[in-house]
């Protein structure tokens, strides 16, 4: 159908006040994440390839290293479990939930468990289940997704929230100072921390050589649901494997400052394993399901460099594509432009209904050069363009464009053309009754078409030159 | 089952890839931010940092008593192993000081004082291991957290703190308070953890 592609249509819709918050959100702290990384280090271009050809060297020999994480989480009391698919990941961890007789957990922020929509599930199957990131927790309080990688309420604001907070009775009152939204939602959160019997957690990395994954966060949420529970459930990406520990150096260092212009966030916590025998808090045991979920097609894709991604977020907060649409007109978990390259290979199924991702970029590359791991997007994209075309995957709404290949090849069809299209200003083309030519032309203004008068002039011209003896 | 597809798949994709990316053989001192190393030695370096993440560093119990008594935070948790140290000079000046946390009372505790292993001076990081302290909730939910540490435990880079891992299944590096940014990017300290992150060197 000709029209108008849905993440157009998205921004199109977009209401005032939720661009607004995009807009602000995304752009505030630019400066602060340059600086970060530009006053720290004379060169951080060689740390971002470094860090980029750890990735590929650990992506080329993931089976490697997968196994040696593995048997390092073995060794050390974890266990290790596998899930192919969404389904597998989320049955997988309900079994957990069930053989420790967990009815109420905590979870910290995780993509791979948006991923699978993991809280939905398990509240259909009787456990409760509550995000205590900040973000999350209004997210979830309003049945929402997030829109962002590091920042899940981008697209909210201040008064959405204390509006939230009194609708679901976090809150007694109306009150939309900052201060207060985050201190009420402290006291309903600890609560929630001390009644329940496990907490779920993603993780950042996995270091192959000792099984240590390493946690991020800047609340200190997933150390605190920890805490007092027995039983700790981390859902893993396989991409998120490294080889080890060393490594972590190089990452970390990247992690935080082009996420939120910090050298570390402020826990940074490392576990593989049960609590110490000495240590009153913290779980007894410890599981770690490790998810493809659509991976190992990424990695036998010719886009694998995507799987090097570090979720900070850097290429969503620079691109003007996701500054006006926000995160929420891609339609998937991953937004942005590491969304527009994942999320049509890991979802693989929805390829034809995600093919206007791709396309909605301009190229302009800010995303690649904040990019920590170095990711060719842009060439990514243009990879899954290229794959729409020779799969023939139409995109919904897009304007076809074989009429004007049609005539761009052929030169007589164009100067024909060209001569016909003077007549184009004396028709009041604005009100024909073709739609998309109504939309495109709703927000510009066609110069006058000169009609093929570069041809005359430059074939006049390299007459002239010729008589006067001098090359064109 | 899942975990023999998995390894099947991984195999067949890795397989297509011709140039294999060996892995890089680098020199850690590429992480290293000479501007954050700057400084004469590693506790003032570590204070300079620790001080840029809103953290505070301290060097003697009297100081400690007279913030805790002038942000009014009157009762809390000290390690047993720290109360000569410490505690007992806190609750000779008045303060409540107990050492053992009760998770039923959380909100009671004001102030924890817990053992931390060591710190980063570069990153102005406390590090807290499982082996070495006492309680994690008590790290956790007072407002005021104090990290006790001795100079001789400062790790110069965030290298040489990962090097010096060990075995302890469970480490956390704290650089600063608690914070988020959540709501329309404005920093609050204090979400779950401390609004106050305290390092006190004996």
């Amino acid at each position: 159908m000709i029209g108008i592609q849905p993440i157009d249509q998205y921004a199109r819709d977009i209401s005032d006040e939720k661009q607004a918050s995009v807009i602000d959100g995304s752009s505030k702290g630019t400066e602060k994440r340059y600086h970060s990384l530009h006053q720290d280090y004379p060169d951080p271009d060689a740390i971002r390839k470094l860090a980029a050809s750890i990735k590929d060297h650990t992506l080329h020999h993931l089976g490697e290293y997968l196994a040696k994480a593995e048997e390092s989480l073995t060794a050390r009391g974890v266990n290790v479990h596998y899930a192919s698919t969404d389904e597998d990941a989320r049955q997988t961890i309900l079994a957990i939930l069930r053989q420790h007789g967990v009815t109420q957990l905590t979870k910290s922020k995780s993509m791979a468990a948006e991923e699978i929509h993991l809280n939905p599930f398990l509240i259909e199957n009787g456990v409760e289940c509550l995000e205590s990131d900040l973000g999350e927790f209004i997210i979830q309080l309003d049945g929402d997704e997030p829109s962002h990688i590091v920042k899940p309420i981008i697209h909210k604001n201040r008064r959405d929230i204390a509006k939230t907070f009194v609708r679901e009775g976090v809150a007694a009152d109306y009150n939309d100072d900052p201060e207060t939204i985050t201190r009420r939602a402290r006291v309903f959160l600890r609560e929630k921390y001390m009644q329940a019997q496990a907490g779920i957690t993603g993780a950042n990395f996995v270091c192959a050589d000792t099984g240590r994954l390493a946690l991020i966060t800047n609340e200190g949420n997933s150390r605190f649901g920890m805490a007092p529970v027995q039983v700790h459930i981390a859902l893993v990406g396989i991409e998120k494997v490294i080889p080890q520990e060393k490594d972590l150096a190089v990452f970390l260092n990247l992690l935080g400052r082009s996420a939120t212009g910090q050298q570390l966030t402020v826990y940074t916590e490392f576990i593989n394993g049960p609590r110490s025998a000495n240590q009153p808090d913290g779980p007894e045991h410890m599981h770690v399901v490790f998810m493809d979920n659509g991976r190992t097609d990424v990695l036998a894709s010719n886009c694998r460099e995507i799987l090097r991604c570090i979720r900070c977020g850097a290429c969503q907060n620079v691109c003007p594509v996701y500054r006006q649409a926000s995160g929420h007109a891609y339609r998937s978990t991953y937004g942005g432009p590491v969304g527009a390259v994942l999320s049509p290979i890991l979802f693989g199924s929805r390829f034809p209904e995600l093919a206007d991702l791709p396309k909605a970029s301009s190229l302009c590359g800010a995303c690649n050069e904040v990019c920590p791991v170095d990711i060719p997007i842009p060439d990514l994209l243009l990879r899954l363009r290229d794959k729409a075309k020779k799969e023939s995957v139409p995109s919904a709404g897009a304007i076809p464009m074989s009429p004007f290949a049609t005539l761009a090849t052929s030169p007589s069809l164009w100067r024909t053309a060209m001569t016909m299209s003077k007549a184009m200003n004396h028709l009041p083309i604005q009100v024909a009754p073709i739609k998309p030519l109504q939309d495109w032309l709703g927000q510009r203004t066609l110069p006058d078409s000169k009609g093929g008068d570069f041809r005359k002039w430059m074939k006049t011209h390299q007459a002239d030159a010729a008589r006067a003896g001098k090359a064109p | 089952m899942s975990r023999a597809a998995i390894f099947a798949k991984i195999e067949s994709a890795t397989a297509m890839v011709k140039a294999k990316a060996a892995y890089p053989e680098y020199d850690l001192s590429i992480v290293h931010s000479q501007p954050r190393l700057q400084g004469a030695d590693l506790w003032e370096i570590f204070t300079r940092n620790f001080s840029a993440v809103n953290g505070r560093a301290m060097t003697s119990v009297a100081e400690l008593l007279d913030f805790l008594k002038q942000s009014s935070q009157l009762h809390g948790y000290c390690d047993p192993l720290l109360y000569d140290d410490i505690g007992a000079q806190l609750a000779a000046a008045g303060l409540v000081v107990e050492t053992e946390y009760h998770r039923d009372r959380y909100d009671d505790y004001q102030f924890g004082i817990t053992r931390a292993s060591g710190a980063i001076a570069e990153s102005g990081t406390v590090i807290i291991d499982d082996d070495r302290t006492s309680h994690r909730l008590a790290a956790l939910s007072p407002w005021v957290h104090i990290a006790v540490l001795s100079r001789g435990e400062i790790h110069r880079s965030i290298p040489d703190a990962i090097a010096a891992f060990g075995e302890s299944p469970n480490i956390i590096w704290c650089t600063g308070p608690s914070k988020t940014a959540d709501v329309e990017g404005i920093l609050i300290e204090g979400v779950h953890g401390p609004g106050e992150q305290i390092a006190l060197v004996i």
